[in-house]
């Protein structure tokens, strides 16, 4: 069990790393542009780097405030 | 797509691994005992080869839409962090990657262990570390390997450059036989990170049903683009200390 946790905590850690939100705000914004794409046929190929940069902005944001 | 963007990409996020592996490897051989430190590094080297014979066809088979939805995520988070860590060194609020601090932390902890023998290893210590560092740093290398290699259907290409990397990094360390500090390593993972970051999101946003303009040709913009974000973070970051640094010593004069 032990040995599962310390898996689980390495596998966590390899794949979302310091922040999670970044993790959370990638998957939301690739939802909304397969949902934009499929249902409302836009072709949103400018959503994911949009998120991907404002995700990387509010995260450097987050962190350095939580330093002062 | 041309494989040399794909060898570059995977020989400089390689290269970075391979120098962290190489400093552990070194300061465990140099300062206990060489036979155990490549049992360790050998036996890791076998668990790698082994994943990625696992893993590496699986991935291949499945849906190349699905695969890119998948990969093209993950991609996107690990290149984010890896962006978030290097703009977080270059703007000064997270200290540098010292190899040669870890490589003096690395050899005071090897000289301060007990030598014990289990497992037919004479030192089971060197063994053990070197396991860990090679397993652990080559994870991420398997990793970027049988993502790209699987996204651009040209596993062969990945595997080069992780090669030469390896190959490389490993001739170096035995000619100086030193950890390697003169790499600018920061620059290498914030390079490394815009590169993932880009790819993850072409890929990612390609899987969930996006045609991409100038398609493979939108990553010629979109790798400039991610490159120019985290410059820009990195100045907003260092104009906001500069910033904090003067308004307290102005608090200070007015207080004194």
């Amino acid at each position: 069990m032990k040995r599962l946790k310390a898996f689980g905590a390495f596998i966590y850690d390899f794949v979302v790393g310091d922040d999670w939100h970044v993790a959370a705000l990638v998957v939301i914004g690739l939802a909304v542009t397969a949902v934009l794409a499929h249902a409302a046929k836009v072709n949103a190929w400018w959503l994911l780097p949009v998120v991907a940069v404002a995700a990387l902005a509010w995260s450097l944001h987050r962190a350095t405030t939580a330093r002062k | 797509m041309n494989a040399l963007p794909l060898i570059i990409t995977v020989f400089v996020a390689c290269a970075v691994e391979a120098v962290e592996a190489l400093t552990i490897v070194l300061a465990t051989g140099i300062t206990r005992e060489w036979k155990s430190t490549f049992q360790g590094m050998g036996a890791a080297l076998v668990v790698l080869a082994v994943i990625t014979a696992a893993i590496g066809p699986a991935v291949s088979h499945l849906p190349l839409t699905g695969l890119r939805l998948v990969v093209g995520a993950l991609l996107a988070i690990f290149g984010l962090q890896w962006m978030r860590k290097a703009v977080l060194r270059a703007a000064g609020y997270k200290a540098l990657h010292d190899e040669a601090g870890a490589y003096r932390r690395e050899v005071a902890a090897a000289e301060a262990a007990a030598r014990e023998s289990r497992r037919g290893v004479s030192d089971w210590y060197s063994f053990t570390l070197a396991f860990k560092g090679v397993l652990l740093e080559g994870l991420e290398v398997v990793f970027i390997v049988i993502t790209f290699g699987s996204n651009q259907k040209n596993v062969g290409a990945a595997v080069v450059g992780a090669a030469a990397a390896i190959i490389v990094v490993t001739v170096v360390g035995i000619a100086v036989r030193a950890p390697l500090t003169k790499v600018p390593e920061n620059w290498m993972k914030f390079a490394v990170g815009v590169m993932l970051a880009s790819f993850g999101t072409f890929w990612g946003a390609e899987g969930a049903g996006v045609a991409w303009p100038g398609d493979d040709a939108a990553l010629l913009v979109l790798v400039p683009v991610m490159a120019l974000a985290a410059g820009g973070c990195v100045y907003w970051l260092r104009s906001r200390k500069t910033a904090a640094a003067v308004t307290a010593r102005r608090s200070e004069v007015v207080g004194s």
